[in-house]
Parts: structure tokens; C-alpha cells; sequence
């Protein structure tokens, strides 16, 4: 199976989003997510990033973007401005979970979280084998990664539930990106590398 | 810098006979403005950008002319063929506005109804003023909406009007190191900056032509504390430090620090080329602009007006403290309310405000980002 521009969580989340949504896109990188919504979906995009190189690229892409850090929350924006608020693999990097949650509730009706699941399996083993996993979804060594928050899938669904963040959705993914499936959700925690989670505020 | 200078340029004039009403409420009966133009109108005319200046600034961009090879324009870096402002791609125009002092009507040119020169009796203009004196440029040229309207500073602020005043006219828009209007702060340098010129006793309350001479002396002020508001902290200490120009203190008042003589040097040059009335107008206009206070305020009511397909780049400079990014973000945040399609750059670059003159692949990458999209 060939997925979206070689990122399987692109797949599911562009899935989520409808022809014409407004969509703001956290930590949008290079823009790809956004191109292709905007090529696909004809969406209204735009995009968050604070790194140089990033915004250059974003802007190459022809991807309306604004520099800005995520951690100074999202004060540009105003309430319920977007449909969709997506943070892709960009949550496990930020200091203020709850805080970027709040503010993705705030500013669009729904959130699209995905994150690697430091419990996937192969991280697990990686950890008993005495090293920090390095994976698809995990693919920094430890003295490099922009990573600040180490969590799992059973942990962000806690955190939700605090929050009172109702789940809409969920999809659960292999390291090839293919999807896993259980009823059980301690083994979904144990065989899931990469999450995407729909979220909304509690009706 | 890849790219090329457009190389030898020409100015052109062209006189305007209809009359132009002021925000001030005056009008001005009739009137030329200078401007030069670079790379070629295409068919279509839909290939035209408008660099709008800033205070000291003019209608010489780019280029430079035949017999003056040095006299190189303001904002060369950035403009030719394969440069951000490509002349490959896009037909650019340079304006030199009402009340300048480069060869447009101004303070300096002779007021018809008196065969002198106007003085102090030229009115004051307003940003809004020189979007309309552009806007019948571009129709005697032809253009019926400008591929781009870009400027930095106070020319931000004209490129900001544009999209509000002419909506339909403005396919896109960059605004670079600029404010939606200005603080306390800046309103208090520039009242310094006037206080110094009007308080010169050559100036003869801004009829000094006639007396043979300039406000020379105050002029030089005004520039140097200007500058010294344009530059960042840091790159001044960078730049000067505390050297001294002969190695000890003196025990005078004579020029001692590296810094003094450079502030001297460039009061000096200004002065000798600028006029002060035109500085007097330039310092009000940015003073009075404010495109929000007929609504009250609120810039999100009045950036509405802006067409919803106008594309906005807007850029600020980290070291930036006379127009800092905070204040282009307030644009942003108006633009993000209004729906519009707007990109935001902070770029850090320490040459404080002039950073927007400066030559730097991630400013120069973005502007040219913004450019390659805009479609003819």
C-alpha cells in the first residue's frame, strides 16, 4: 500500500476533511499535508511553523504560512475561525500539552492529533533491550530528538477523558502504516506505532 | 546573490491635470510624479508590481543611470532578472511621491500660482493621498491591478492602503517591516525629528528657498536620530563598540567615538541632498496614518474591505524595535480574521529596521516564494 507523499497518518486525516473545510495545520512542516488538501480537497489552508527553513518551503509550496511558536499558544487566531485543527506527529514536541489542546479546541471545532505510541511494541523491546527506540515513528536518537513528551496511546486517551475532550475518532497504525485492529485496548497500545485521534469538545 | 542588477535605467515623468483632493482637505490643482519602471509590460498587463518607498526613499529602485554609474537604487539587491522581483517575469514600477524631493510635486517644485517654490505652502498629504496619485499613474499606465503591491516601512503602509482604498486593484500585497499605525513611541521620535528642523533658524518657517538657504543643521539632527532608531542595539555595539577614533579620550566635545562620527557622517550626507519640508511631510504621514480610525479602531473591521482573493505576505525583522514584529502580527491577526490568505515570515536579521533593505537568503527566499506564486 502506498500512502500520501510516504506518510500514512496524511491518509487518514485527509479522509477526516471535507471539500472546502478550513484547515489549520500545526507545525505544518514543508506544507505537504496542506498542498495536498488544497490540491485534493480544495480546502482552505494554513499552516503553523516556526522554523525558517520550514516556512521557506512552506511558502515554495505555494502553502499560505505563519511563523510562529506553538508553545506562545495560538493568539493570531481567532475562536472557531477553522473546521479542522490538525497537530500531525508534533504533539510529543510541544511543553504545553493541555495548553495546545485547549488552544486547537478553541480556534477550530475539531482537532486531528496524531503522535508515535512509545508503547508500541518494538519500542518496548528496544527499552528492555537497554536503548531508546529508534523507528519509523521514532526516528531520532535520543540526544537529537525534538522530543519533549514521552506518552502512549493509553496515555493521551487519559489525558482526553481529564480534558473532557470527547474522541470522534480513532485509527491506530503499524510502523508500515497499515492499520491495526482490536478489540482489546491494551494490545492496540501494544501493537499501534502511530496514532490519529479526532477530537471535539464535549457536546 | 543569484540574479543580475537591471542595469542602466531611466526616470520618466508624467504631469497630471486633473485635481487631486487631500485628506487634509485641500487639493492639489495639478501635478507631476517621477518614476522609472523595469522588465516589460506584457500583453495582458497583468505582470505589474508597485515598490512603494519609504521616508528617504524615491522612484530609483534599481539600477542605475548611464552617466551616474554609482547612483545605484535604494532597493537594487532585491530587483532584476532572477532577484526576488524578477524583471524575467514582472514589469516593476517605482514612484516618487507627492511632496518628495527627487523630482515629483513637492515643497521644493514651484507652485505655479506664485512662480515660487511651494514651501510651506504645500499641503500636507497622506498616505491615502499617494495611493491615489499611484492609482492614476497605474491607469496612465495602463494597469488595471497590480500582480503585487510591495513596499517596507512607511511604503508597507502604503501597499496596506492599497489593498483597503482599491481592493479590487491589488492581487496581492507584501508588507514589510511595518505597522498597521504608529505608537506613542515612533510619534514622539518623529516630533523630535520635526522639533530639530522647525527650530532651525534657517528654516524661516519652511520658506527658505527664497532666502538662499537650508535648515541644514537640523536636518542633520533629525537623520541622526532617525538612524539611530533604524539600526538594533546590537549591531551598533557590533558595528562601533566603544572605539575610539584616536585611541584616548580628549576631554572635548569634538568627535571621539567611532559612533558619533558615524552618526555625523550620515546626518551630514542626508543633509545634504534631502529636503526638510519633505521630511517634515514624510514624519506626518506615517504619524497620521491609522487605516483603522474611521472604524473606530478596528483594524479586522477595516482590513474587510480587502478582496477576498488579495494573497498578503507579511514580514517583520527580529531586532526590528521601531516597527517590531508584534506590530506587523496585528496585521496578520486582522487579515486571519477577515479569512484572508496571508503568510507571515519573522526573520532574524540584526541590522534592526534597515533589515528590510538588507540582502539575506532567508528574506530574499521568502519574497521570492511569495512572487513565484503569484499568478499573471
Amino acid at each position: 500500500m502506498t500512502h500520501t507523499l510516504g506518510r500514512p497518518d496524511f491518509d487518514v486525516i485527509a479522509g477526516w476533511i471535507e471539500p472546502g473545510h478550513r484547515v489549520l495545520d500545526l507545525g505544518c512542516g514543508d506544507g505537504a499535508l496542506l498542498k495536498h488538501l488544497l490540491e485534493t480537497r480544495g480546502v482552505q489552508g494554513v499552516g503553523v511553523d516556526f522554523e525558517p527553513a520550514n516556512v521557506l518551503a512552506a511558502l515554495r509550496n505555494g502553502v499560505n504560512v505563519i511563523q510562529g511558536n506553538l508553545e506562545n499558544g495560538l493568539t493570531d487566531f481567532a475562536d472557531q475561525a477553522f473546521d479542522h485543527v490538525v497537530l500531525s506527529r508534533t504533539l510529543q514536541t510541544v511543553r504545553h500539552t493541555e495548553g495546545i489542546l485547549r488552544e486547537m479546541l478553541r480556534v477550530g471545532r475539531e482537532a486531528v492529533v496524531s503522535f508515535p505510541n512509545f508503547a508500541y511494541w518494538r519500542n518496548l523491546r528496544s527499552v528492555l533491550d537497554g536503548r531508546m527506540p529508534v523507528s519509523e515513528d521514532l526516528p531520532y536518537q535520543w540526544y537529537d530528538s525534538p522530543n519533549v513528551r514521552f506518552f502512549t496511546l493509553l496515555d493521551f486517551e487519559a489525558l482526553c477523558a481529564k480534558m473532557g475532550l470527547t474522541v470522534r475518532e480513532r485509527r491506530v497504525l503499524d510502523e508500515q502504516g497499515q492499520p491495526v485492529e482490536s478489540e482489546d485496548e491494551r494490545e492496540l497500545n501494544f501493537l499501534g506505532s502511530l496514532a490519529v485521534f479526532r477530537l471535539s469538545q464535549a457536546a | 546573490m543569484p540574479g543580475q542588477s537591471v542595469g542602466v535605467v531611466q526616470s520618466q515623468r508624467a504631469h497630471f491635470d486633473q485635481a487631486l483632493p487631500l485628506r487634509s482637505g485641500g487639493t492639489l490643482p495639478a501635478y507631476d510624479l517621477v518614476y522609472e519602471t523595469y522588465g516589460a509590460l506584457n500583453a495582458a498587463k497583468s505582470n505589474a508590481i508597485l515598490v512603494c518607498h519609504a521616508l528617504s526613499g524615491h522612484h530609483h529602485v534599481a539600477g542605475h543611470y548611464a552617466d551616474a554609474p554609482s547612483n545605484i537604487g535604494w532597493w537594487d539587491n532585491i530587483i532584476g532578472p532572477g532577484r526576488p522581483l524578477d524583471t524575467d517575469r514582472f514589469f516593476i514600477v517605482g514612484v516618487n511621491n507627492l511632496g518628495g524631493c527627487h523630482g515629483s510635486t513637492g515643497p521644493s517644485t514651484t507652485n505655479p500660482a506664485t512662480g515660487k517654490p511651494w514651501g510651506a505652502d504645500f499641503p500636507i498629504v497622506a498616505v491615502s493621498d499617494w495611493v491615489e496619485a499611484q492609482a492614476r499613474l497605474a491607469d496612465r499606465l495602463g494597469i488595471d491591478s497590480w500582480a503585487a503591491v510591495v513596499g517596507g516601512s512607511l511604503g508597507g503602509m502604503q501597499a496596506l492602503r492599497w489593498t483597503i482604498s482599491h481592493p479590487e486593484r491589488v492581487r496581492n500585497a507584501a508588507i514589510i517591516a511595518s505597522a498597521p499605525k504608529l505608537t506613542a513611541q515612533n510619534i514622539a521620535f518623529n516630533d523630535v525629528a520635526r522639533q530639530a528642523i522647525l527650530t532651525d533658524p534657517d528654516f524661516h518657517g519652511g520658506h527658505y528657498y527664497e532666502h538662499n538657504t537650508r535648515p541644514v543643521r537640523g536636518l542633520r539632527l533629525a537623520r541622526m536620530l532617525g538612524h539611530i532608531t533604524y539600526l538594533s542595539d546590537d549591531q551598533m555595539g557590533e558595528k562601533f563598540g566603544r572605539e575610539l577614533r584616536n585611541g584616548s579620550f580628549s576631554f572635548d566635545y569634538d568627535v571621539e567615538f567611532e559612533v558619533e562620527s558615524y552618526l555625523r557622517y550620515q546626518g551630514d550626507k542626508f543633509a545634504g541632498y534631502f529636503d526638510a519640508n519633505t521630511y517634515l511631510l514624510m514624519t506626518k504621514a506615517l504619524d497620521y496614518f491609522d487605516p483603522a480610525r474611521l472604524d473606530g479602531g478596528d483594524l479586522t473591521k477595516a482590513l474587510g474591505r480587502s478582496h477576498p482573493d488579495t494573497g498578503f505576505l507579511i514580514a517583520s525583522f527580529t531586532t526590528d524595535w521601531r516597527f517590531s514584529p508584534a506590530r506587523s502580527r496585528e496585521i496578520v491577526a486582522a487579515l486571519l480574521a477577515n479569512k484572508r490568505r496571508v503568510s507571515y515570515a519573522e526573520i532574524d536579521l540584526n541590522f534592526g529596521h534597515d533589515s528590510f533593505l538588507m540582502e539575506d537568503a532567508q528574506y530574499h527566499g521568502i519574497v521570492d516564494a511569495f512572487l513565484r506564486n503569484v499568478k499573471l
